[in-house]
């Protein structure tokens, strides 16, 4: 079975490239089963949207506030 | 739950008189230059390349009345002269300089264990409503904290990456690595900054 180190390189990786078909099977299913990868799987998203953020922060902040 | 009164610089949005307020200007500046600093590495070609944003910016200042567009419409710029100056640079920082953090392979053998699984007290936690972070200055000084905690190279690449939005061909191009290397220190800054912010915020931070 995959383990977390391997799980959690392939979901940095996922922003990077695309996956092969296997390497989407096996991570789905650790990725079901551990709950720390399932929120690291989260949160590569939640990074990449922070960055986004980074340089608008401002904005969004107004316009959410209003 | 977000009842948090605003801090007071946010207050005065619709001032108009933005570019021309030294406190606003000297601050703007320095968050420019705190942001070019980190992907440059160099202090006059930041300098440079701030100063040339605002130049630019100064053009239009009068189509901006609230001082968050302002803003973002500056880093904007910014963001373009970084992007530019990092295509053009020469291999300035060399590869094998880049890749020689091996106490940092140490530091992710203290994440997991032998087999590879997480250790218990490392294991990434449920951040709850993680983009109500945004609306928080201290928010982003944990996240300036823990970005400016990363090794020079991971924090560079993420940056990159992540910011300027360059594609990876470029980033290895411009730092003369290989694939699979950008994506270690992609992968090894991504651990790095997530334990960052949950330590310090989502799981510990005050978060006022």
């Amino acid at each position: 079975m995959m383990n977390c180190k391997q799980a959690t390189r392939l979901l940095s990786d996922a922003q990077e490239r695309n996956l092969s078909f296997t390497e989407r099977a096996t991570l789905k299913m650790h990725v079901m089963m551990c709950a720390g990868c399932n929120n690291f799987s989260k949160q590569m998203y939640v990074l990449r949207d922070f960055a986004h953020a980074y340089t608008q922060d401002v904005k969004e902040n107004d316009d959410k506030e209003k | 739950m977000n009842n948090r009164p605003s801090p007071p610089d946010r207050e005065q949005n619709t001032d108009t008189s933005n570019l021309t307020d030294p406190v606003f200007l000297s601050e703007l500046r320095q968050q420019m230059l705190g942001f070019a600093l980190l992907q440059l590495a160099d202090q006059p070609l930041a300098e440079d390349a701030v100063q040339d944003a605002l130049m630019g910016a100064f053009k239009n200042a009068g189509s901006f009345s609230r001082r968050a567009a302002l803003k973002t419409w500056v880093f904007a710029i910014l963001k373009n002269k970084i992007a530019d100056i990092l295509r053009g640079r020469i291999k300035s920082v060399n590869a094998s300089s880049i890749l020689s953090d091996s106490e940092d392979e140490e530091n992710l053998n203290t994440l997991f264990d032998t087999k590879g699984f997480w250790h218990t007290e490392e294991r990434p936690a449920d951040w709850d409503k993680p983009m109500e972070a945004v609306k928080s200055d201290h928010f982003w000084l944990v996240f300036d904290t823990c970005l400016n905690d990363l090794p020079e190279s991971q924090a560079q690449v993420f940056m990159m990456r992540e910011f300027i939005e360059l594609e990876s061909d470029e980033i290895c191009d411009t730092l003369d690595i290989s694939t699979s290397n950008l994506h270690v220190l992609l992968y090894r800054a991504r651990l790095r900054l997530r334990e960052c912010l949950e330590n310090n915020w989502f799981l510990g931070g005050d978060h006022s």
